[in-house]
């Protein structure tokens, strides 16, 4: 997709597998499996970690593999 | 927290063993317009389908490498869990299949302007490919060009 010109933004549950695999922009969430975006039936959460990604998109200082850790607020 | 320690001994073992794919250099577009013009689309890998969707195949030796198309409008909460691992707890999925497949949060963000706009189409695919190269070579490419096709400007890959 990025050597389409689509951005991309991953959101990771291993960061190991992150590192091995080096995607374009990854944001290492620190959730189990089966929680990608937080909570159930939490919009607030998921869209916290949503935008948290969008600003890896926006951020133009990243350099790919861009991993970033995602903190919950 | 996910992480290894989840996973039972044998499919820690697996996993680290696993010959990981990755690409030299890495592929890199950065943004074009900003996010308040720019077209999102979803890709999962939750193994979600619509109510007259074939369920993905568990069967399929490597990994069931197809997709499904869940158009824009799609009533998240009609979305399917046939995701084959049992590595993980489902019902957090099935109460909110939001958790895999944001549609309703993207519809917010578009509503409040934060994004421009949805692709009409979406991507599921169910993860647990052990055998990714059918995937890479057969379904990606097509889907990709579909995407450019559309319009995609951003992607956000979703995991479970």
């Amino acid at each position: 997709m990025e050597r389409q010109g689509i951005s991309t933004v991953a959101i990771q549950l291993l960061r190991s597998v992150a590192e091995k695999v080096r995607p374009p922009r990854a944001l290492v969430v620190p959730f189990r499996h089966g929680y990608p975006l937080d909570k159930p039936g939490d919009p607030a959460r998921q869209l916290a970690v949503l935008e948290a990604a969008l600003k890896m998109l926006e951020d133009q200082r990243l350099q790919p593999p861009a991993i970033v850790d995602y903190a919950p607020k | 927290m996910g992480d290894l320690s989840e996973f039972p001994l044998k499919y820690k073992l697996f996993l680290k063993a696993y010959p990981w794919r990755r690409i030299d250099p890495v592929p890199w577009a950065p943004l074009k317009k900003p996010l308040k013009d720019s077209r999102a689309a979803v890709i999962s890998s939750a193994g979600l389908v619509r109510p007259n969707q074939e369920p993905f195949d568990d069967s399929i030796r490597g990994g069931d490498y197809s997709f499904r198309e869940i158009p824009s409008d799609t009533d998240v909460s009609t979305l399917k869990d046939t995701h084959r691992s049992d590595l993980y707890d489902h019902s957090a999925l099935r109460q909110d299949p939001n958790l895999a497949f944001p549609l309703d949060r993207l519809r917010e963000l578009v509503k409040n302007g934060r994004i421009g706009s949805l692709n009409p189409r979406h991507l599921s695919f169910m993860g647990s490919i052990t055998a990714p190269g059918r995937l890479v070579k057969k379904t990606a490419p097509p889907q990709v060009r579909k995407l450019v096709e559309d319009g995609v400007d951003i992607a956000l890959l979703v995991p479970v």
